[in-house]
């Protein structure tokens, strides 16, 4: 689809939703609409594309009180604003959109969160993505480094870069809109996508991407959009298998959860985000007894985290079940970087090999 | 041995005036800021008293003015009988010389200590006599007396006595010196205001150093004076009724049927069979093993209550609520009084009262107000049996948040009313826990929390109400501007809307680039005869159509029209103005009208 195509069809979207309200009130209806609930207990498996969606679990939002009629009026503006920058074809940051609505009275913003949860609101009901918009986020998405060569079009010409030869030793930044990125050629046999910085540089000074022939995607945290469609597109266009190595404690499970099936808050949007192929590496609950590493007592929020879990959708199986109680049982956290109290080489010499050949990457 | 002697060189009988002046926090006077207010309250008291026995207004005043530094010159003046001469110097020079002591009835003060001690802390502080002046009639002149006490003898010392003019045909007036500060001052305006809110008949007026506050009366109606009534057979101790028989002349049976209340013949029959004893017995005859077998006896045998209707004089529901609302201003008030009750042969009754909203502070515990007899309790709420019993009820099942207190913009009254109200101490700060009463508390506090919880469930559907007036009357219309815009259609009207969901009269006010628009649409099925009020700064004299009248206030004006709305029919009003000010609609019920002021 063309770019002028995307627009109209952003447009149409959003001005359907304000003329499906003028119909509503036109015929003497209080204005409503309808939107999946967002929760835990509202995702479910979709089996043609394997990953957790939204269910048919839906919530009416009807002007009829105060609080959801000022939601409504919000949503107005946004769609108005929205509207506006399409037909004007610009673009502003979601921080940007906050701003503007210091000047809509009654539909201002109180705090950025609920402006960016309004965003999300209206890519569920369009089924299209903020970017479609004109919508850029904040937050810069992670680095890639490893045997690939990729081309990026970019307001100052098209570029082509390769993610080792010509980055430096804080890789290539994944830049917010991952669709003007494509892939040329690599020379690569799997992803691995890590979770702190400390662990991607270790990899890196260890030569890891070279002797394994690895693409290292630096996930900073629970990873940004643009991160996680790029580990989608290395899966899906270039064949490549992903792995996941994280910490070992109940919130780097959620990373990895998000990687390979979606997070609660973009459910609408997991086919475009999620890597259902994704494995998890470790560091697992099994390795800090196996390799006796250096561990923390869990916390009071740990423990509820871990048992939150064991009711999540995502983490039903029996694999998750068994390490998530064997470290209820354990009472014990390790972070990847404790692979070190056994020596600098041991993560990229004994660990990663065994495990990556034990789970048949390698 | 020796030891012994010389103690008993040092062992001598100590008189009770030198025993308060040691113990003056027993009194109440363990600071001089309170000893200001424990001065007040007690003068007050008897104020109140003597008025209520002579059956007439009590109008009070009360002065606190500075004379020199640190020195204050207390002044309590009242309508009252006035004193006969010859009682003044003990009344006022004497401790536990009074009149109630003896008597069962409701009464503030009760043991002749309060304000004897009052003039007996000055005369500790600054060495001035008490200046009492006094008058029993028009007929009578006023006498002015200067007296102290001799703390050794506890006896009164005139310092001097004359007749003179005084404007009051009768009344008391007491003035008092001593050595204080005004850092009370608002604790004893906190004081009077509790005293008139109890005392709804009484007119208080305060001039504290210049300053001047009336708390007006509330009623006109002078509360009967309880009488005082014979002694329940279950409320007597063994000394009490060793005295009683010692001074009675008849038979046993003529001593119990004549000295105590609720006993008949067939009753005296009874305790007198229990005991042992012949009833042809002379009463004074008996001696201490036959009266112990003789009090068990009167405690076994059941006895019809005490007859509270005339010993004690609740303040009535009606007047609580008028008392409270004249000194506080409330959204709600509910007042609720007990029927008497008993506790160890005393009556007592418990009234209470809840209020809510108004200028109470929202945040933090409820306000309690406690009384004992027409008087407020300042003092050790932490101690008192009304705290505890307010603590053990559970708010929450009123709608109200609770930590140990009930907490949020709530007023709690209560008041106990008894021939012997039970206090912890002689300070009379607070009420001790007897079971019986406590119970009556509880009972009253829950019984208005199920009123509170009416109130607040009611008014929690008004606000739904109103959150759906707002939402369909103000915010409906600027989705369907901003709604029309995007779509690029004509204005989609909302009317409709309005009219499906409020089928009410609704009256909405919107001011744009300086015309205030009014509009009443009559959404019922019937038609409706409306007044409109259009109270602001706002001349409206270009209105179409012209208000039917106009009052003005104070640079205010009242615009008023009136209207007849068929079912269906709308009415509007455009004039100049800033749109400021209230808009009101009358005619129609509370329940059938919404008026939307889109201006705020």
């Amino acid at each position: 689809m063309s770019r002028e195509e995307m627009d109209a069809r952003a447009k149409e979207r959003l001005v359907g939703i304000a003329r499906e309200w003028y119909e509503q009130m036109r015929d003497g209806v209080v204005p409503y609409i309808r939107l999946p609930t967002r929760t835990k207990r509202n995702l479910e498996y979709d089996d043609d594309s394997e990953v957790w969606k939204y269910g048919d679990r839906e919530s009416t939002r009807s002007a009829a009180t105060e609080k959801s009629a000022i939601h409504l009026l919000k949503m107005a503006y946004v769609i108005g604003f929205l509207k506006q920058q399409l037909v004007e074809n610009r673009s502003s940051t979601l921080r940007e959109l906050y701003y503007i609505s210091e000047g809509w009275k009654k539909a201002k913003f109180a705090a950025q969160d609920e402006s960016n949860l309004l965003i999300e609101d209206l890519e569920i009901i369009t089924e299209m993505q903020r970017e479609a918009f004109h919508l850029r986020p904040e937050e810069d998405g992670a680095s890639i480094f490893g045997p690939l060569r990729l081309r990026e079009t970019t307001r100052r010409g098209v570029k082509e870069i390769h993610c080792q030869e010509d980055v430096g030793e804080a890789g290539y930044p994944i830049p917010n809109n991952v669709d003007n990125l494509e892939f040329i050629d690599h020379d690569a046999k799997f992803v691995i996508a890590i979770e702190t910085g400390g662990m991607y540089a270790r990899l890196m000074e260890n030569g890891f991407d070279q002797d394994y022939g690895a693409i290292l995607v630096h996930l900073k945290g629970q990873p940004a959009r643009s991160t996680r469609r790029v580990l989608r597109r290395l899966n899906e266009s270039l064949g490549l298998p992903v792995v996941v190595f994280t910490d070992g404690d109940p919130w780097s499970y959620r990373i990895y959860a998000s990687v390979a099936y979606g997070s609660i808050k973009s459910a609408h949007i997991s086919e475009l985000l999620a890597t259902p192929q994704a494995q998890f590496v470790g560091v697992q609950p099994s390795d800090i007894s196996d390799y006796n590493l250096p561990a923390d007592r869990l916390t009071e929020q740990d423990i509820n985290a871990l048992k939150a879990e064991l009711t999540d959708p995502r983490f039903a199986t029996d694999y998750w079940h068994n390490q998530i109680k064997l470290q209820l049982d354990m009472r014990l956290k390790s972070e990847q970087q404790a692979f070190a109290s056994r020596g600098l080489d041991f993560v990229t010499k004994e660990y990663l090999p065994t495990r990556l050949s034990e789970m048949g990457v390698i | 041995m020796v030891i012994a002697e010389d103690l008993a060189r040092e062992q001598r009988s100590i008189s009770v005036a030198e025993f308060f002046e040691k113990n003056k926090h027993l009194l109440g006077f363990d600071s001089p800021t309170r000893g200001i207010i424990t001065t007040v309250k007690e003068a007050v008291d008897n104020a109140l008293d003597a008025c209520e026995e002579a059956e007439v207004l009590p109008d009070i005043f009360v002065g606190v003015k500075r004379v020199e530094d640190e020195v204050y010159r207390i002044t309590v003046e009242d309508n009252g009988p006035g004193i006969v001469p010859e009682n003044v110097p003990p009344v006022f020079g004497k401790l536990l010389y009074g009149s109630r002591f003896h008597q069962i009835r409701q009464s503030r003060g009760q043991q002749g200590i309060g304000i004897s001690a009052a003039v007996l802390y000055a005369q500790l502080t600054t060495g001035t006599p008490a200046r009492i002046t006094s008058r029993t009639g028009a007929k009578t002149p006023a006498h002015r007396f200067e007296v102290m006490i001799r703390t050794e003898t506890n006896e009164p010392e005139v310092i001097s006595h004359e007749e003179i003019e005084w404007d009051r045909t009768h009344g008391t007036r007491i003035e008092i010196q001593f050595r204080s500060t005004l850092a009370a001052k608002k604790r004893l305006l906190d004081y009077l205001r509790l005293t008139a809110i109890v005392n709804p008949h009484a007119r208080i007026t305060a001039d504290i150093d210049g300053e001047i506050t009336v708390f007006e009366r509330a009623s006109d109606e002078v509360p009967p004076c309880p009488k005082p009534v014979l002694p329940h057979p279950h409320g007597i101790e063994f000394g009490a009724l060793k005295r009683l028989a010692a001074a009675s002349t008849g038979t046993v049976e003529e001593f119990l049927v004549g000295s105590f209340s609720r006993v008949g013949k067939k009753t005296a029959e009874e305790m007198i069979g229990l005991a042992g004893l012949k009833p042809s017995r002379k009463a004074n005859k008996l001696d201490s093993n036959e009266l112990k077998r003789l009090l068990e006896a009167m405690q076994a045998v059941r006895v019809p209550a005490p007859p509270a209707q005339q010993c004690l004089s609740p303040i009535g529901e009606d007047l609580i609520c008028r008392g409270l609302e004249k000194e506080i201003h409330l959204d709600f008030i509910k007042a609720r009084t007990r029927p008497s009750a008993v506790y160890g042969g005393h009556s007592f009754i418990v009234e209470a009262a809840i209020g809510y909203g108004g200028r109470i502070p929202p945040e933090g515990n409820a306000r309690i107000l406690r009384f004992a007899n027409r008087v407020p309790l300042l003092y050790q709420q932490g101690a008192c049996a009304i705290t505890d019993c307010v603590s053990q009820v559970n708010w929450k099942n009123y709608g109200l948040a609770q930590q140990g207190l009930p907490v949020g913009p709530v007023l709690i009254m209560v008041h106990v009313a008894s021939t012997n109200v039970p206090f912890t101490s002689e300070s009379k700060d607070a009420i001790a826990s007897i079971p019986e009463i406590e119970r009556e508390i509880v009972l009253v506090l829950q019984e208005l929390g199920r009123e509170l919880k009416r109130y607040l469930s009611r008014r929690e559907k008004k606000k739904l109400q109103d959150d759906r007036a707002r939402a369909v009357c103000s915010i409906i219309p600027e989705i369907a501007a901003k709604v029309s815009e995007i779509v690029e259609l004509p204005p989609v009207d909302t009317t409709p809307i309005e009219g499906k969901i409020m089928r009410k009269v609704v009256a909405k006010k919107r001011t744009v680039d300086g015309k205030v628009s009014i509009e009443v649409n009559n959404y019922t099925g019937k038609e409706v005869e409306i007044v409109i009020y259009s109270l602001s700064r706002d001349t409206a004299e270009d209105a179409v159509p012209r208000p039917d009248f106009v009052d003005s206030i104070d640079g205010e004006y009242n615009k008023v029209w009136r209207c007849t709305l068929g079912a269906g029919e709308a009415w509007r009003v455009l004039y100049t103005g800033t749109g400021e000010g209230t808009l009101d609609l009358r005619g129609v019920d509370d329940g059938m009208k919404v008026v939307v002021d889109l201006d705020v």
